[in-house]
């Protein structure tokens, strides 16, 4: 084992900690990010370049989109602030749902 | 044989009070108070709803809040206390176990037996691919590839049940969609527009490259496709949904992916059937390192990344906006 995988795996025990760690989810998808990138360098130092290309252009790539989609349709990525948070707005809207519900 | 009873006669028995009283209309006591519903909660008008959505929320904010509630209190430490336990105690039997593995290259290990032998010393005469994973993955075990490949055309189709709108229901969001892509994503982004125009061929050919290239150098169809998906949604990105509708819609989707699987299936069925019955199959394997070489290899890893670049695509595009 030379002296870059051990750095490698330093690094990619330190992306394991911190994606559980961190409390924003855009941050966690980063992390998750950064984590396949260096875990398609160590594939490609254990000379196996066919799972590095899969897992930089999946694992970095693809996924990490799809994540981020998902954020945005459920509405987690907030633009003003890091969290969403029960304002006026919402509950009138609720209230005008329940009383449409019940009509 | 039993008879219905009458409305009357079975407002008198036991089971008719018990069965008020679960939908909460009585009290179960000899002299009964009627609860009505209606009385308890009086709709008078929006601002009283309001009021009352609001002081619901106190209230749960109030029991859900860890400084009031002991309780809760206790529960979220003995959860994260057992949390860090479970992920100590799992690490720790799985790294006791991997210290069992035979090491690397060692040549009485129970993996290297005949099979992986033939694979090395016979793979490039037996399938003409320089690349013996590729060899491997699509001649040796291509039924389970056509495996994979269904499994990803089976996860679009579901993907597509689950997220597609309905085009009636379409009309009411279309208005809060766009409004919400022009906070999210600006339409015209001259930075990534520019950088898309380098970009985009460039992976598109390096996809390609991938993907023709895959029983000669590292890669195959699922990198390539993976590569080819990523490089339209860096595009569908860039320039909006107006310019890759005109060349990739659902049918597209449908004939490509129709087209694909079958090509694959017959192909593969042909060979084998060849192969089952001792025939020769009269596919020429051509020089090894040649690119039109190593027989069906290669029309397998088209059909693969065609069908795995649809399959990214796809599922970007519904889990985006819904619809094509």
């Amino acid at each position: 084992m030379t002296t870059l995988q051990i750095i490698l795996l330093i690094f990619l025990l330190v992306c394991a900690i911190s994606v559980s760690v961190t409390k924003d989810l855009l941050n966690a998808i980063l992390i998750y990010m950064s984590f396949s990138l260096i875990m398609s360098i160590i594939w490609v130092t254990l000379q196996s370049p066919d799972l590095a290309i899969t897992e930089a252009a999946v694992g970095a790539g693809v996924t990490s989109v799809l994540f981020f989609v998902t954020l945005k349709k459920i509405h987690a990525i907030n633009i003003e602030k890091g969290t969403k948070e029960l304002s006026d707005t919402d509950i009138n809207t609720e209230a005008e749902d329940g009383l449409d519900e019940q009509a | 044989m039993s008879r219905r009873k009458t409305d009357e006669e079975y407002s008198k028995t036991r089971a008719y009070k018990f069965f008020r009283w679960l939908k909460g209309q009585t009290d179960y006591t000899p002299d009964e108070t009627v609860m009505d519903m209606d009385l308890m909660i009086p709709i008078s008008d929006a601002t009283d709803t309001v009021e009352r959505m609001k002081d619901r929320q106190l209230n749960i904010d109030s029991v859900y809040d860890e400084n009031s509630n002991k309780m809760l209190r206790f529960f979220a430490v003995l959860y994260r206390v057992v949390a860090v336990m479970f992920c100590i105690v799992l690490a720790a039997l799985l790294v006791y176990n991997v210290s069992y593995l035979p090491p690397v290259g060692d040549p009485d290990r129970p993996t290297s037996n005949e099979v992986p032998a033939r694979y090395i010393e016979k793979g490039i005469e037996e399938t003409g691919a320089v690349n013996i994973v590729t060899g491997m993955i699509l001649d040796y075990r291509a039924f389970d590839t056509f495996g994979e490949s269904n499994v990803l055309f089976v996860a679009t189709i579901t993907v597509l049940v689950l997220l597609r709108l309905n085009k009636k229901n379409e009309r009411n969001s279309e208005s809060d969609d766009a409004a919400d892509d022009h906070i999210y994503e600006p339409g015209d982004d001259l930075i990534l527009q520019t950088v898309a125009k380098f970009l985009v061929p460039i992976i598109m050919v390096f996809g390609i490259y991938v993907i023709l290239n895959g029983h000669l150098s590292p890669g195959g169809g699922f990198s390539g496709g993976a590569i080819i998906g990523a490089g339209l949604i860096l595009y569908l990105n860039a320039f909006g949904f107006e310019k890759t509708e005109r060349f990739f819609t659902e049918k597209t989707y449908k004939w490509i992916s129709f087209f694909a699987l079958t090509t694959y299936c017959l192909c593969k069925a042909y060979s084998f059937f060849c192969g089952a019955n001792h025939l020769d199959s009269h596919i020429p394997l051509g020089t090894p390192g040649a690119i039109l070489s190593s027989g069906l290899i290669l029309i397998l890893n088209i059909c693969v990344g065609l069908v795995v670049a649809c399959t990214m695509y796809t599922f970007y595009v519904m889990f985006r906006k819904g619809d094509f």
